[in-house]
């Protein structure tokens, strides 16, 4: 590991002093930049300490449920009001990591947690993400665990964490302190697609820190479900992931919310499976179009494939299992 | 040491004990315990949070110690496999982990009993389907899940 030198922060230095430059970084949880750093993919000079600058905890505002970037995964599974009115968001983090990685790891640097792909985490490799210009051997080798949607010639590198699948299926904000102010970013706008610049993740300017992420309340309460298939029963990231969150009204569906992990290049929102059940009376038929609608667009290498009907039938058994949660209400 | 990377203080309480260390700032938690504090007990596996052979307790929260630094960890109380019990006294999952014969190698062993004491703290070993799951950060080459979970079993029905 190269050296580094520590700073840890509290509330106050937090405003003046700056992970702002390529070779400064914050550290909250440290269970994803530790192993970067250990294998030699991330080599910060300065390590910003911020899990003691005070942005734990979970808020319920009047417009919507605010939960702090410095809580730990297992506190906002275990938050009352995060699981009363998040449940999609509790199951998505309980089912990521391991009990002792939840223990530590915190919501902004889960958002922030870079990608599983083989040839990244493995710097004997050439890698557009971790050295631009250096090639993807994902394209032609290795990639079972890639992506088939939102991929381009220079990298197909899935974005692992659950928690973002979740919360851009309910149209979540990340909040963000700049120098200059506080911001808001929608999480549908947060992430950057590959294209030519796999390096580029997230529309972060150096020295922005995370503070909050934000659920507006029309996305809040509703049934749900997050169902996540991987190669084993637990600790594994996931092949697939369906985040489903329904309201059913007299048989109509009145709010559709869908999105799927693993197979996106960022957190993948499904607004054509949307539409396909907003305002449409609820049956199998229904539910199988719809679900069938996740599919449209994909691009699928031939280590990958296996993920589109997996993908197909994830959203479909999540629909039916929430739609079952929403009739029996 | 290199000039950019000045020792830094930490203040830790290991078993009860208080400890003062001054460490590079790379130093993990888990090298810490074992290379500066000499308590082998915490093993050290794939130092990547995968294996789980690492964890212990801080401040009563079960982490796994190779993907957190000793400084990041300052002021903080941390338990090791050595301050749950002594060979004549063992602590009862200790106990039950040998009579269950919930080991073979024995190298993910204090890792496990810790993970196992946190986990019934936390209210999680309602089931074997249960306790499987919120064991899934410890892995075990030999193979002794099976008898894993009866000693769980077994201590948390003690408890209960």
């Amino acid at each position: 590991m190269r050296a580094f030198t520590y700073e840890r922060l509290d509330g106050d230095s937090a405003a003046r002093r700056r992970a702002d430059t390529t070779d400064s970084a914050y550290v909250a949880g440290g269970t994803d930049l530790l192993q970067l750093m250990q294998e030699g993919i991330a080599a910060p000079r300065a390590l910003l300490d911020v899990s003691r600058v005070g942005t734990d905890g979970v808020t319920a505002e009047l417009d919507g449920i605010r939960i702090g970037a410095g809580t730990r995964l297992t506190d906002a599974i275990e938050d009352p009001t995060v699981a009363a009115r998040l449940p999609l968001v509790a199951e998505a983090l309980a089912a990521s990591a391991s009990p002792q990685v939840r223990n530590m790891a915190t919501i902004g640097g889960n958002l922030l947690q870079r990608t599983r792909c083989l040839y990244f985490r493995d710097v004997t490799t050439p890698c557009n993400k971790r050295e631009p210009g250096s090639g993807c051997p994902a394209q032609a080798g290795e990639n079972r665990l890639n992506a088939i949607l939102g991929g381009s010639a220079h990298c197909i590198a899935t974005h692992a964490s659950d928690l973002a699948v979740a919360l851009v299926a309910l149209d979540a904000e990340v909040i963000v302190e700049r120098r200059n102010g506080e911001r808001s970013i929608r999480l549908a706008d947060f992430y950057r697609l590959p294209g030519d610049t796999p390096h580029r993740e997230t529309h972060l300017e150096p020295g922005d820190l995370i503070t909050a992420v934000f659920v507006p309340i029309a996305a809040t309460g509703l049934s749900s479900r997050y169902l996540k298939l991987r190669d084993r029963a637990s600790f594994e990231w996931s092949l697939v992931s369906a985040a489903v969150a329904l309201k059913i009204d007299d048989g109509e569906v009145t709010a559709a919310r869908v999105a799927a992990g693993g197979v996106g290049t960022v957190p993948w929102r499904l607004p054509m499976v949307e539409d396909r059940l907003l305002g449409r009376t609820i049956d199998v038929a229904t539910l199988q179009l719809a679900a069938e609608a996740a599919a449209e667009g994909v691009d699928p290498r031939p280590g990958n494939a296996f993920k589109v009907p997996l993908l197909v039938n994830a959203v479909a058994r999540a629909l039916a299992a929430v739609a079952d949660q929403e009739l029996a209400r | 040491m290199p000039v950019d990377s000045p020792v830094v203080p930490v203040a830790l309480t290991v078993n009860g004990k208080p400890e003062r260390l001054e460490v590079d700032p790379r130093t993990t938690l888990l090298d810490a315990l074992r290379d500066r504090l000499h308590l082998s007990g915490t093993k050290k596996g794939c130092g990547l949070g995968q294996c789980g052979a690492c964890t212990v307790l801080v401040d009563g929260r079960r982490v796994v110690s190779c993907l957190t630094l000793a400084v990041m960890n300052d002021g903080a109380s941390v338990t090791t496999i050595e301050g749950l019990g002594t060979p004549d006294a063992l602590h009862p999952m200790q106990a039950a982990f040998v009579a269950c014969d919930a080991f073979q190698c024995g190298y993910c062993t204090p890792g496990q009993i810790l993970s196992a004491v946190a986990l019934i703290d936390e209210g999680h070993a309602g089931s074997d389907e249960e306790i499987r799951e919120h064991m899934s950060g410890n892995l075990c080459r030999c193979g002794a899940y099976a008898n894993i979970v009866e000693a769980i079993r077994t201590v948390a029905g003690q408890e209960g």
